[in-house]
């Protein structure tokens, strides 16, 4: 019944938005006003009923109904509720619906709370949304219907893949989600300038959120992604230039350089057709994550031909949005001039700088990933582009950006002078590379990683404060004055520089992990006392345990550090319904270092073997990318994307001018 | 959802490299870590040998140690590799003709792109500079100064 009933809302809401991605366009063209208000209640009852299907699979996932395919295929009664829930997206069908809720809640809201857009403008951003909703809505109801019901009812489901009990694993799609449809709207809002051939401040106002809250959430579902490689995988690793992780990669780097590029039309009203551009690319590489990971193609080419029904249809999508874009852009991008003048050393060319190098680094992962299935296409030879291409050809620009961007955020808009804009930050530079130089002394081994890549983070963080030093005039004025400067800085400000210490951070943490980290693989006798930097370790003894629904072997190790000890508790999970091993590491957390211990198989000669890893300030990546997103959080709440958007109010009279 | 095919091709998650597999000179073993790492698990999705558990991972570590024990250098050892299982084996694709592409993205792109740029920023600096500002960017410069 619920399943019926969900399928039916499906439907409706793929009807619903084929007459939104129809009515409201042309009545944009001919300048109907009651044409183009069709748009408005479609899409708020598309995003009703779309929650009313997804609902309904909750349902059947929460009371275990196995008469559905889906959650026989995909649930257990003895699964956690927890993971129940999150099971209804932890599958293809699932995570399409999800997918189509989030396009449908970002319509909503364009629907409900974008009253202060031109209607014209508002009419066509929506019926580009809904066209993309109703490529998705059909591909879900061709071919991933997640409601089809079973003919025989079976007794228990198949269970879900314990790698994905995981509450990190079990928020990371939506998150990600939320990040790639979020980038469905500069794509919609794109199109709709491109067909108006007007990008005015107003309409960056409007796609800067948009675009922050997608890059904030694609942010967020990376880390979280990496995190849990991290711990569950058990060998520590927290990223691998996995197709499957390039395919969220790569949106991440195209939405960075557009919400910097959207800041240059937004203030200076120049870089519009660029911006145009990114934002289209941006949104065509979730398109491209989206095939890459649905098709199986990653897996190889050869599967993709066997079954090309789910794979093929993505890919109609990915032509029919990436080259219908693009053409459009083709013809109109000749109308979106500017006239604004800037110099060679401004802010406006740092931006441009930051938006070269993060789109040649995305160009160079996308051809990275596609380069392997390009070759097998064409020659029919198998060749692999792994984790040692990516450090290699990828890493160069992340340090010239990292070189460049403290200067960029402290050159004011315009016309800069050099020499006055580096004044607060030579002290800074000196200190950091002062700081290399002592690692780079101080540390045995010619590996120039951690003094390159230490020096690069604290120059990064570095020049944040003093930029903010030198903002609040601190030193020249009292300090509660400088406090109430600091205070007054926009939101957007604050925003700015919490998200690029959060980058110096992610630098500082994969820099002091990569160069630092100590590793032991051994075979352990019981009580056994063995050393790794500073650290004595013993296995106590090891025991099996019964969980919910899996069976552990589980190990005791004492670890002593100087006059602390502890006890730590690596195992290995059998899980009863898949018969599948999983490692669980243990972790001491903090924030000068991990100690990560990971239990091996029983050895001939007795003992176990136990794998040690010391890894120096390693969360510091995953708080990086915490502070990155904050940062986009508060830069979301700027006053000027509050207050009405065509109508720029005052801001606090005390803040400094940029 | 990123991770599914990746778990999906572990037959089991990570143990990697055993005790038993590894060699007593700490030199030699810290080497064949290196190549380890830059060696495809040919039976995984973009695994090297050196993290992956399934079987063949386990047999190439030995393998390369044995070559490594023999007295090949790195670069023998590696060659070894491709001799057997072919290219597909190496991470790092070559320097060769047929990836010129892939390995020329970046540095041709950023050529191109930065020509481009700077033809950009030096078309937007020329007009107007010594001038003083129109009525229009003199309002603009005013509420750009409130902000």
């Amino acid at each position: 019944m619920y399943a019926e009933l969900g399928h039916y809302a499906l439907i409706l809401a793929f009807i619903f938005a084929i007459v939104q991605a129809i009515i409201p366009m042309i009545g944009a063209q001919k300048g109907w006003n009651n044409w183009m208000s069709v748009a408005i209640p479609t899409a708020q009852i598309q995003f009703l009923l779309l929650l009313l299907a997804f609902a309904a699979l909750t349902y059947s996932f929460v009371v275990s109904d196995f008469s559905v395919k889906l959650v026989w295929a995909n649930s257990h009664t003895d699964k956690p509720m927890l993971y129940k829930v999150t099971g209804v997206w932890a599958n293809h069908e699932g995570s399409m619906l999800l997918w189509n809720l989030i396009l449908a809640i970002f319509g909503a809201s364009v629907a409900t709370f974008g009253g202060n857009l031109p209607p014209a403008l508002r009419a066509r951003v929506l019926s580009v949304q809904a066209m993309i909703g109703v490529a998705f809505l059909g591909f879900m109801i061709f071919t991933s219907n997640p409601f089809l019901r079973l003919d025989e009812v079976p007794l228990n489901g198949t269970g879900l893949n314990p790698l994905l009990q995981d509450p990190g694993l079990a928020f990371h799609p939506p998150f990600l989600y939320l990040g790639y449809v979020g980038l469905s709207m500069a794509f919609s809002f794109a199109i709709a300038a491109l067909i108006e051939g007007k990008v005015d401040a107003a309409w960056a106002r409007w796609v800067r959120p948009w675009t922050l809250a997608a890059w904030m959430f694609l942010t967020i579902g990376i880390a979280l992604g990496s995190w849990w490689a991290y711990y569950e995988l058990g060998w520590g690793g927290y990223w691998f230039w996995d197709p499957v992780e390039n395919a969220s990669f790569m949106p991440w780097l195209a939405s960075t350089a557009l919400l910097h590029s959207a800041i240059v039309v937004e203030k200076r009203d120049t870089l519009k057709a660029w911006t145009v551009l990114l934002a289209i690319i941006a949104f065509s590489f979730s398109l491209i994550g989206t095939f890459l990971v649905r098709s199986g193609v990653l897996t190889s080419v050869h599967a993709f031909a066997t079954d090309p029904t789910r794979g093929g249809y993505v890919l109609g999508i990915l032509f029919v949005a990436i080259g219908g874009g693009l053409t459009l852009y083709a013809f109109r991008a000749s109308t979106l001039r500017s006239g604004s003048v800037f110099s060679t050393f401004s802010r406006e060319s740092g931006l441009v700088l930051n938006n070269l190098l993060l789109s040649v680094a995305a160009a160079v992962v996308f051809v990275g990933t596609l380069w392997p299935l390009l070759i097998e296409f064409t020659t029919g030879e198998k060749i692999s582009v792994g984790a040692p291409f990516f450090d290699m050809a990828f890493t160069p620009f992340m340090v010239v950006l990292a070189m460049a961007l403290p200067i960029g955020a402290v050159m004011p808009w315009k016309r800069a002078k050099l020499g006055k804009s580096m004044k607060p930050l030579w002290g800074m530079m000196a200190l950091s590379v002062a700081l290399g130089a002592f690692i780079w002394a101080s540390q045995t081994g010619g590996r120039m990683l951690a003094p390159v890549g230490l020096t690069l983070a604290a120059w990064i963080i570095l020049g944040a404060v003093a930029d903010f030093l030198s903002r609040s005039r601190f030193g020249n004025v009292p300090f509660s004055e400088s406090m109430r400067r600091l205070r007054n800085l926009p939101r957007s400000d604050w925003g700015k520089v919490l998200a690029h210490s959060g980058l110096g951070l992610i630098i500082f943490g994969i820099s002091a992990v990569t160069a630092w980290e100590q590793e032991d693989i051994r075979t352990t006798q019981f009580g056994q006392r063995y050393e790794l930097s500073g650290y004595y370790f013993t296995l106590n003894k090891v025991e099996n345990i019964a969980g919910p629904n899996y069976d552990a072997v589980r190990a005791e190790i004492l670890v002593e550090d100087g006059d602390k000890s502890w006890l730590m508790y690596p195992s290995k999970r059998n899980f009863r319904v898949q018969r599948m091993p999983t490692t669980e590491a243990a972790i001491d957390i903090s924030l000068t270092r991990d100690v990560y211990i990971a239990l091996g198989d029983p050895q001939e000669g007795g003992g176990y073997a136990v794998r040690v890893y010391i890894k120096p300030f390693v969360d510091w990546i995953w708080i990086g990318a915490l502070l990155m997103a904050f940062g986009g959080i508060v830069s979301l709440f700027d006053r000027r994307y509050r207050v009405a958007a065509p109508s720029r109010k005052a801001a606090p009279l005390a803040a400094p001018a940029e | 959802m990123r991770y599914i095919l990746l778990i999906l091709m572990l037959a089991s998650p990570a143990w990697a490299v055993e005790p038993s597999e590894m060699l007593d000179d700490p030199a030699m073993e810290a080497r064949a870590r290196v190549i380890s790492k830059g060696l495809r698990c040919v039976v995984c999705q973009n695994e090297n040998i050196d993290d992956s558990n399934a079987g063949i991972a386990a047999d190439l570590r030995v393998l390369l140690r044995e070559r490594l024990v023999a007295g090949d250098s790195d670069e023998q050892v590696m060659q070894y590799m491709v001799d057997r299982y072919g290219e597909y084996v190496l991470l790092k694709p070559r320097f060769s003709a047929s990836n010129m592409i892939l390995w020329l993205t970046g540095p041709l792109l950023l050529l191109l792109g930065g020509i481009g740029a700077i033809l950009f920023i030096r078309r937007r600096g020329k007009p107007a500079q010594a001038e003083g500002l129109d009525p229009d960017e003199q309002a603009k410069l005013a509420r750009l100064l409130q902000e």
